[in-house]
């Protein structure tokens, strides 16, 4: 197994009862989607993928990723990126600090405000660098969200609910940029949402939990 | 890459630095109390040290002090508090006493009392204000109104000095209660404003705030600065004849010094007993209360009396301010006129000099031991939210035990068992005896803010690939900013404050502003008081005011910062 995110028998249980079991191959660029009312465990199968689960939950089986098993990794060293539906850019960064909070370390400070500088461009936001996250509007954060995660240079994207605080026009627009940009990088793409119309947008598997 | 193998046992270190003390303190007071005191060549067990304590006249006066002051001060401001917020909570009185409550609660007990005695001293403000047109005084008359021998000044010092604190913890507790919609609901049903509010809210808030309530009534009984300033002499209060008997040269004192000690400290656990005793009675009244359906026919009236209450309590400790400044600023102020002749500065550059040393002794102090009880509580939370520990209602107990023990039954003790050991009185022990104290301040100002920060900007950062100290460094803390300078703030301000620890544990050889201002109640020089006092009042005012301050200019361009 080489590239892409794999989920071999993983099953989470809450105190003895079984929540959910999945078992499942996303290869580059392809989405998986995960569909299922709230309360079903979507955010606790991300949780478990980023290494972020409660205690109150136990978990069996694996995850590879580029063909590495990351199950017990540290979090910040699986290269696994997520987006959740709010935009969570950290309040005491600007803009542009806040994508190169993202940016790979290495290169010089110019090299690097360059980059920033070009991956504002890429989503349409050029010169907003210096910019209070806080007085951007709901499209424009969830790009720069989308942007500092790419920045990190992930393996892998989980998407929680990603679109569902944004209003319809809006909606449409980032969906397809997210879906977009994760193409074009080759990544797998694991969602979770309960809109179906996500779902149907994402144009991959969709699995139903829950039923 | 230290802090990652440090972390796990700081809770463990904390309790210690918290709790430690107190155990020794206890067994250091409980030895010398049976005739045990090797530093002064006398070995026990006997029983003299309580056979001498029982001889004393005044114990009976003394214990009855303590028991009257602690429950009138804690039932009244308890009262005080739960009426105002029942009557005026969202109302625009109410949020005004919400604005004054930051500076109220950082004025130190020391400079409030001093204040309430100039107030309303035979020859305070108040009598000159209104004399001679009012009363006809041209002399001041002879009532004796502060150190009165019923303790009545002394619990009034505590009730405006507790009514600001009771009043932060009820509004903490009130964001949890849902408040405003069971006053909402027992107000469609009929019910008074105050009738509704004790009726729904009540229960669910006295049940949060109880634990602050007893540690009221346990500092409310052992209080020393308080009771020196204003509290009688003849005899004073228990606890002030211990710290007597402890600063006494002749060692042997401090066997009945001790002695008083486990006493005070029975006294405080009897009370506390007494106090659940009396919330199981009052329950059982509230709920037949309920059952009747009555709607509350005197509701404005007793909201407005409770308003009274509440303002005359936050004017005192104001007003007192204010005399505090005028008489630091005085020349010759004769009774019965109302200002002084002329304002100088000839106090300042009296007294100047000597506040500026204690000020620097203070400040190293503060400083040292807030920072100690910052880093502690913030590692506690940080090892809580890595390892997923999590606190249950009983640990927070533990929080509050140390403020729950009479500082007059473990500091005495501390003091004895350092003479025993050999240990050296000076700062490095008075900053230890500090910690004590500013740990669980410091804890509980900081950990609801701490622990209500989105953890998924933590899952965010570490999928950025930030390790969980980048996590806690570039994220956590500095989005925290203000809540921190605000723990750090509370710390500061307790560690200004604190007197026992200061004089007992420094061996009178470590002289803050608290000391020194306490020092000077029996001289009575109102102009050096006045100094000093202001000058304790600064120290810890002025944190306060940094704290609103710095993250208002750091984040002046960070509006998602700017309210939370």
């Amino acid at each position: 197994m080489d590239k892409g995110l794999s989920l071999r028998n993983v099953t989470i249980s809450k105190d003895g009862a079984p929540l959910l079991s999945v078992h499942d191959d996303v290869g580059p660029g392809e989405v998986l989607t995960i569909m299922g009312p709230s309360g079903v465990g979507k955010s606790t199968l991300l949780a478990f993928i980023t290494g972020t689960l409660s205690p109150n939950f136990v978990a069996e089986g694996e995850v590879w990723l580029d063909g590495d098993n990351v199950t017990n990794a540290a979090p910040h060293q699986r290269r696994v990126g997520i987006l959740f539906q709010d935009d969570l850019l950290f309040p005491h960064l600007s803009v542009g600090a806040n994508l190169a909070f993202g940016l790979q370390p290495g290169g010089s400070l110019s090299e690097r405000r360059k980059k920033i500088e070009d991956a504002l461009d890429e989503i349409g936001m050029s010169g907003f660098a210096d910019r209070d996250p806080a007085t951007l509007s709901g499209g424009q954060k969830a790009r720069v969200a989308l942007m500092r995660m790419l920045l990190s240079e992930p393996c892998g994207l989980l998407l929680d609910e990603p679109f569902s605080r944004l209003d319809a026009a809006r909606r449409a627009q980032v969906r397809d940029m997210v879906f977009d940009r994760a193409k074009v990088r080759k990544l797998p793409v694991l969602m979770v949402t309960h809109d179906a119309e996500d779902a149907h947008a994402a144009g991959g598997k969709i699995m139903t939990l829950g039923e | 890459m230290t802090k990652r193998r440090f972390l796990p046992f700081l809770p463990a270190l904390t309790l210690l630095a918290m709790l430690g003390p107190v155990a020794a303190g206890l067994w250091g007071t409980f030895l010398p109390a049976f005739g045990h005191l090797p530093a002064a060549g006398l070995t026990g067990p006997t029983l003299d040290p309580f056979r001498d304590l029982f001889d004393w006249a005044g114990l009976p006066r003394a214990m009855l002090l303590s028991i009257s002051t602690g429950l009138l001060a804690t039932s009244i401001s308890l009262l005080i508090v739960m009426l105002v917020t029942a009557g005026w909570s969202g109302t625009r009185p109410f949020r005004l006493l919400e604005r004054l409550l930051s500076p109220l609660l950082s004025v130190p007990h020391a400079a409030a009392a001093f204040g309430l005695a100039f107030l309303i001293a035979p020859s305070g403000w108040l009598a000159r204000l209104f004399s001679p047109g009012v009363t006809g005084w041209e002399r001041p008359p002879d009532l004796l109104i502060v150190q009165d021998s019923w303790g009545l000044t002394m619990t009034a010092g505590l009730i405006v000095k507790e009514v600001p604190f009771l009043l932060l913890i009820t509004l903490a507790a009130l964001g949890q209660a849902d408040a405003q919609r069971s006053v909402t609901i027992s107000q469609a049903l009929g019910y008074g404003r105050v009738t509704g509010w004790l009726k729904t809210v009540f229960p669910r808030v006295y049940a949060q705030i109880r634990p602050p309530i007893y540690v009221v009534l346990a500092y409310s009984m052992s209080v020393v600065d308080v009771a020196v300033i204003l509290g009688p002499n003849t005899p004073p209060s228990l606890s002030v004849q211990i710290v007597k008997w402890m600063s006494d040269p002749d060692l042997a004192m401090r066997l009945e010094g001790a002695a008083g000690a486990l006493v005070q400290l029975g006294l405080v656990i009897g009370a506390l007993v007494f106090w659940r005793l009396c919330e199981v009675v009052v329950g059982r009244l509230g709920q037949r209360w309920i059952a009747s359906g009555a709607r509350g026919r005197f509701d404005p009236l007793v909201a407005e009396l409770a308003l009274l209450a509440g303002a005359a309590s936050a004017l005192a400790v104001l007003l007192g301010m204010v005399v505090l400044t005028i008489w630091s600023f005085a020349g010759f102020w004769g009774f019965p006129d109302a200002l002084p002749d002329q304002l100088t500065w000839r106090n300042w550059m009296r007294f100047g000099p000597g506040t500026l040393e204690a000020l620097a002794e203070t400040a190293l102090i503060a400083i040292t031991v807030a920072l100690a009880a910052l880093v502690l509580t913030i590692g506690c939370l940080e090892a809580e939210y890595r390892y997923g520990l999590s606190f249950s209602a009983r640990a927070v107990w533990l929080l509050y035990l140390p403020l729950l023990v009479p500082q007059t039954a473990f500091l005495p003790g501390l003091q004895t068992l350092m003479l025993n050991i050999g240990a050296d009185e000076g700062r490095f022990p008075v900053m230890l005896a500090h910690l004590v104290f500013v740990l669980p301040y410091v804890f509980l100002s900081l950990a609801d803010p701490f622990r209500a920060w989105d953890t998924r900007m933590g899952t965010i950062a570490a999928a950025l690939r930030a390790s969980p100290n980048g996590v806690l460094w570039r994220v956590r803390l500095p989005m925290l900013l203000r809540p921190i300078l605000t723990a750090l703030a509370v710390g500061l301000a307790v560690s200004v404050g604190q007197y026992l620890a200061t004089l007992l544990i420094g061996g009178g050889r470590v002289a803050t502003l608290t000391t020194e201002a306490v020092a000077l109640a029996s001289g009575g020089d109102r102009r050096a008081i006045g100094v000093y006092g202001l000058m304790q009042t600064g120290a810890a005012l002025v944190p306060f005011a940094l704290a609103l301050l710095v993250p208002a200019i750091v984040w002046r361009n960070r509006k998602g910062l700017r309210d939370g």
